[in-house]
């Protein structure tokens, strides 16, 4: 039976969907058969940043009503078969998506994949509390800034409320994933500090994402960053990061894009 | 603007987290009672579960808020088979009062 994670935060713009396609791509790269699931009923974007836009024919609410088969909505990566999309709708009807329709999905899922990973929308409605519904463990992806440790703590709050799991009494497995962090500016103390952000959250630390170019560079592109160049930072944090997620214990360190020649005596990064 | 200021510029991180630290606490207030009877709930179980046998299923956790003191009653459920039970300790009362 396959894992159900939910990549979420509340606060939008932080890097949950590259965070999910990162994290599925490198995933399926670890042999792991991988399903993402975009929950933005009506601004998906995972298909974009997975470079599949122009591949999308049925989606998530055409399953769930009927109209397609799960096997027809899904999308297959060109680049690696073991890792697949099933896209959102670009439907307005925010309500199109049903908890028992991503019940049934997700339940078809789980015999497929191993992993089925959930990118969250942002926020705190509906769309959010659907996405997190089935979650076995949660990635809270938070940026090193106050707007978004105050979202993630509030979302934190909802994950041990409003999932199957605690109504359960169980726990969700909650990882914290900080993205765009910058060690030179939490060293001159002008950014919150892993340390700063893990004392408040206390929530154990999946990984710590640099802020990079590559990034930006990836989704341009239309590939998960892990794709794109598997030896940016980035690229290495989100391998870790999975490999975490598999089970396995990796020293936790900040992996940053390696300067050229000419971008250590320029101090540019290298092209 | 002192041209001392420049030179001795704090880092604005610092501010940032005890501003989030202070902000939180209130806002986690709001949510307080479930999490802690939560947490709570778990520690309790876990640290009966060492000694005797526990149906999880059969725990009952239960907070009375008052105004000066509120009450935690943790009702659990012990099978009679199980040694250094006292006859008529069927069901096991704790009562913690937080200040």
């Amino acid at each position: 039976m396959g894992k159900v994670v939910v990549v979420t935060s509340g606060k939008g713009g932080v890097g949950k969907t590259t965070s999910t396609a990162a994290l599925g791509a490198a995933l399926a790269q670890c042999g792991q058969n991988v399903v993402v699931v975009d929950f933005d009923v009506g601004l998906r974007n995972l298909d974009l940043v997975m470079g599949a836009e122009r591949r999308v024919v049925y989606d998530f609410i055409n399953v769930t009503q009927g109209v397609a088969k799960l096997s027809q909505a899904l999308i297959r990566d060109k680049r690696l078969d073991r890792l697949a999309l099933l896209p959102a709708s670009q439907t307005r009807d925010k309500d199109a998506l049903t908890e028992d329709g991503v019940q049934s999905v997700i339940t078809s899922l789980r015999k497929m994949f191993d992993w089925i990973i959930c990118d969250s929308p942002a926020g705190i409605e509906r769309g959010a509390t659907l996405a997190m519904r089935y979650a076995d463990e949660a990635v809270v992806v938070t940026n090193p800034e106050v707007s978004s440790v105050r979202d993630s703590d509030r979302i934190i709050g909802i994950l041990d409320a409003k999932t199957v799991r605690a109504e359960r009494g169980e726990r969700v497995a909650k990882h914290l994933l900080i993205t765009r962090f910058d060690q030179a500016r939490a060293s001159r103390g002008e950014m919150l500090t892993i340390e700063d952000v893990l004392e408040i959250l206390s929530t154990p630390l999946l990984g710590i994402v640099p802020e990079s170019e590559e990034v930006l560079r990836a989704s341009n592109l239309g590939a998960p960053v892990t794709f794109n160049n598997p030896n940016s930072g980035p690229a290495r944090a989100y391998f870790d990061a999975a490999r975490r997620l598999m089970g396995e214990e990796i020293e936790m360190t900040i992996p940053t894009d390696k300067l050229s020649l000419f971008g250590k005596l320029f101090g540019r990064r290298a092209a | 603007m002192n041209l001392f200021n420049l030179f001795k510029r704090r880092g604005s991180a610092p501010v940032a987290r005890d501003r989030l630290q202070i902000l939180l606490a209130y806002e986690r207030s709001g949510r307080g009672p479930s999490d802690l009877l939560f947490v709570l709930r778990e520690e309790i179980l876990a640290a009966v579960g060492r000694h005797v046998e526990i149906n999880p299923e059969r725990v009952h956790v239960q907070m009375d808020r008052g105004d000066k003191v509120s009450i935690l009653e943790v009702e659990i459920e012990v099978p009679n088979t199980v040694r250094a039970v006292p006859a008529s300790g069927r069901k096991k009362h704790a009562k913690l009062r937080p200040a």
